[in-house]
């Protein structure tokens, strides 16, 4: 490696004081009882983080001081290309803003940028995927209303999640993109395109070499995010497998009524009880109807989201892999060669300090996140359970009224309402 | 033809004022009239099924099922139940006995069989004659079969269906000896061939129309019933999935654990509810099934009361023709061509004995044709009323069963909703405590 190598944590590079401040904070953490970080980033993030159940939107009402929404995306249509702009309106108190309400537009490579660029800088944090760039599911048109859509309430989501972590959000290019009317002449500074190659050889170098050994916890944390990370997959599979059957049952539930209703025209007597069951059947057709799409608006894209989650999870066990590696190899360096010693021990001693800071970063964002994807996945399930339960109460109540209506129209008062 | 039954109090055996639980487990949805002599003595039930081996005709190891039928004298006050008399059939007893009645009773709507082979299945259920649950549900048939046979007004009076009932072993030597395949064969071949009718009765014309479109409906009904039973099953038994990831899942999780592993549990049990549901619904198919087979008993009807139209049409056409022939010979004028009348002119005009003796026999079958018309007429319009009082029976009979069996469908699917209602609660419990 030359004298001029581009360090990995670029963070020396970035001379915003504030950002420094926080990390060296930061490093100096120690967690909670509990396990969650203690809040030493800007005093406004104090209750932010308890881990009882009571009402965290509440909660966030009161100390939450920015508020991102993503919306209104429209065609834009170049001689180059066709993209899509959403709209971000970001509405804050805080004072490191000049202004409190801001609204800029941005395309997805937009969305990308940033998540680089806070990965770059944070590369032990969890930061929350954006959605996938492309779908698999043979998605002809890439600008479908559906795609859109799906795509606009996961760059929404991305943008909370950012704003709502403690460091994340005070990120300068955090700011700058809610901010810049005009992204292009930020998005041109800094290390790019060649940087993060020069990053990755190294890291496949240091896989290569391999780690001398990980550090209990760490192996732990492993262990459990290949698990999780299967698990999310299967989740993801099954939901998606459900919405499928369940569009088929509704398919095949929607023949029932024209046949009932071509029946009723055939009988006299019984015109009555069939029509009935005919519009009952249209009816819960619809109710089934309404919860596939529930379930594609809620479950199955918070399902989603923890697979890419997952993703995002082996990626920052990687790069810290990759700091200790690189630590030990040049601690290894130190002790074998005789010559330039101290030149060594500066650099083993910057490293090694890189290393804690990246150990603690992860060990405290890792809590956060535990908690975080807990209280998403909990409201996911309770959502899809609630909804399931909404269906089926719905479906008994036009049954029932069908009941009702036979036993009123039968002879004498045998009344007995199931 | 049996005299009709005097109008007794109509006891229905039917699901109005049953709660669904125990419609659940009422299998019987006939209406069921004890006025009829047959069920004031008795109690039919079709009790068991069991396998047997035996040589068929061809000297062949089978093996079948027969059904135990059991008898009881209908139950005084306070009396206590006497055993049962018992005898065991088979199903081709049951296909010989109602070959029989259909032959016997033409005017009648014979009441269906269950069905022969398994058929609108759905891929869950085994289309196997052997297979439990197909004995079990025909059994169920059979039972039905007989009630309603013994509860109708004509049907019930029956001598070989008294035997059928109560004489195991010389049962099959009665009915052959009723001789009634004869009739069988001759009516089937009549059935069969094409003939039209020069003036067809406009109800029966009606009736048949009726019976092919229901047959239609309740065929599609049946086939979208398989197809949705299949989807159904389908999207329950994949949510046992969940139950499979949730558990796997809460072992690796500190918080979330217990939560996700119990809500596991009402996943596992959400999927398995499915089982007895369509087991439920089954029980509505084989109602539709019925009434699917009962319009082939009717269009049977139809067709037979069309032969004897046709019969009376031909020998009224035939019974002209003769009187014409007698107009022709007597006035000496051939309006019509005839061979005869050729052969004659051909080779000279017959003698006045012979001329006599032709008009003696002509005469003599007009009579026999006149006769033949009267009985044909008298059959045609016996035939009519016979058929139209029960076929007005078995209107109301259908209106009925086929109401109380939507209804019952609405209380299974209520049912249905009911467990979902109860499974997503407790899940959505289990995940409020993750």
């Amino acid at each position: 490696m030359s004298g001029h190598t581009v360090p990995a944590d670029f963070s020396e590079h970035m001379l915003d004081l504030d950002e420094d401040e926080d990390l060296e904070v930061f490093t100096k953490n120690t967690s909670l009882p509990d396990g969650s970080p203690l809040p030493n980033s800007p005093s406004s993030m104090v209750n932010q983080y308890r881990l009882e159940d009571d009402d965290e939107g509440k909660e966030d009402a009161n100390t939450k001081d920015i508020f991102v929404t993503v919306d209104h995306p429209e065609s834009q249509v170049t001689a180059i290309e066709t993209f899509i702009l959403y709209r971000v309106v970001t509405r804050t108190t805080r004072s490191d803003f000049d202004s409190s309400e801001y609204e800029v537009r941005r395309r997805y490579q937009d969305f990308v940028w940033l998540r680089s660029k806070l990965e770059e800088k944070h590369p032990t944090l969890i930061v929350h995927p954006l959605p996938e760039k492309f779908v698999m599911k043979g998605m002809v048109e890439r600008f479908n209303d559906d795609f859109i859509e799906t795509r606009r309430r996961a760059l929404h989501r991305f943008l909370n999640k950012i704003s709502e972590h403690p460091i994340l959000s005070y990120s300068q290019h955090f700011q700058v993109f809610l901010t810049a009317q005009d992204l292009a002449p930020h998005r041109k500074q800094g290390p790019g395109f060649l940087s993060r190659m020069g990053e990755t050889v190294r890291a496949v170098a240091n896989s290569v070499r391999g780690l001398r050994s990980r550090p209990e916890e760490f192996a732990v944390m492993q262990e459990y995010v290949d698990d999780f990370s299967n698990k999310m997959c299967c989740m993801d599979k099954v939901t998606q497998r459900i919405v499928k059957e369940q569009r088929e049952y509704v398919d095949e539930l929607k023949q029932y009524s024209p046949t009932y209703a071509r029946w009723g025209e055939l009988e006299e007597e019984l015109t009555e009880p069939l029509k009935g069951v005919a519009s009952c059947v249209v009816q819960c057709s619809k109710e089934a109807e309404e919860h596939i799409q529930h379930l594609s608006e809620v479950l199955v894209p918070a399902l989603h989201e923890y697979v890419l989650c997952a993703e995002t999870l082996k990626a920052v066990m990687r790069r810290r892999d990759n700091i200790q590696a690189e630590f030990e190899a040049k601690n290894e360096a130190l002790l074998t060669r005789k010559a330039e010693q101290e030149a060594l021990q500066e650099e083993v001693d910057v490293l090694a300090d890189r290393m804690e800071q990246a150990n603690n970063s992860l060990k405290g964002d890792w809590a956060r996140w535990q908690h975080s994807m807990t209280s998403d996945l909990r409201s996911a399930f309770i959502s899809a359970a609630e909804k399931n339960v909404d269906y089926y109460e719905k479906c008994l109540a036009v049954w029932e009224s069908f009941l009702v209506s036979q036993r009123a129209d039968a002879s004498g008062g045998q009344e007995d309402v199931a | 033809m049996a005299d009709s039954v005097s109008s007794e109090e109509v006891a229905v055996i039917s699901n109005t004022d049953i709660t669904s639980t125990e419609s659940e487990n009422n299998i019987i949805n006939t209406m069921v009239e004890r006025g009829t002599a047959l069920l004031r003595k008795l109690e039919i039930n079709v009790a068991e099924a069991e396998k047997r081996t035996g040589k068929n005709t061809v000297n062949m190891q089978e093996t079948y099922t027969v059904y135990l039928i059991e008898i009881r004298p209908a139950e005084t006050e306070g009396g206590t139940p006497a055993a049962p008399d018992t005898l065991w059939r088979r199903y081709s007893e049951f296909e010989l006995l109602r070959t029989y009645l259909l032959v016997t009773y033409p005017y009648i709507i014979i009441p269906p069989l269950p069905e022969k082979r398994a058929e609108f299945v759905w891929h869950k259920l085994s289309a196997d004659n052997l297979d439990p649950d197909f004995v079990e549900r025909r059994r169920v048939g059979l039972e039905n079969f007989l009630l309603r046979v013994a509860s109708h007004p004509v049907l019930s009076n029956d001598k070989i269906f008294f035997l059928f009932l109560t004489e195991e072993k010389g049962w099959r030597d009665a009915v052959l000896e009723t001789g009634f395949q004869d009739k069988a064969d001759s009516r089937l071949k009549s059935l069969s061939a094409m003939f039209r009718v020069k003036n067809p009765d406009k109800r029966f014309t009606a009736l048949k129309q009726y019976s092919d479109e229901l047959n239609s409906v309740i065929s599609q009904l049946l086939r979208i019933r398989a197809r949705v039973a299949d989807r159904l099953y389908g999207v329950y038994k994949v949510h046992g999935n969940y139950g499979r990831v949730f558990s796997e899942w809460s072992a690796i999780e500190k918080e979330m654990g217990d939560g996700l592993q119990s809500a596991g549990h009402h996943m596992d049990t959400y999927a398995a509810s499915i089982d007895d549901i369509l087991e439920e619904e089954e029980h509505f198919a084989d109602q539709l099934k019925e009434y699917l087979f009962y319009t082939d008993a009717v269009r049977s009807v139809c067709r037979k009361h069309e032969l004897i139209q046709y019969e009376l049409e031909m020998a009224a056409q035939d019974l002209a023709q003769k009187k014409q022939q007698k107009e022709e010979l007597a006035t000496g004028t051939v309006r019509i061509f005839s061979l005869k009348g050729m052969t004659s002119k051909l080779f000279g005009q017959e003698s006045p004995e012979q001329k006599e003796s032709r008009l003696a026999a002509l005469e003599q079958s007009i009579q026999e044709g006149e006769e033949t018309v009267k009985e044909k007429n008298t059959e045609c319009q016996e035939f009519v009323r016979a058929a139209w009082d029960d076929i007005e029976h078995f209107k109301e009979q259908k209106d009925k069963d086929l109401r109380e069996a939507l209804i019952s469908y609405a209380i299974m699917q209520i049912s249905m909703c009911k467990k979902g209602i109860q499974v997503w609660s407790n899940a959505k419990e289990c995940f409020s405590k993750m």
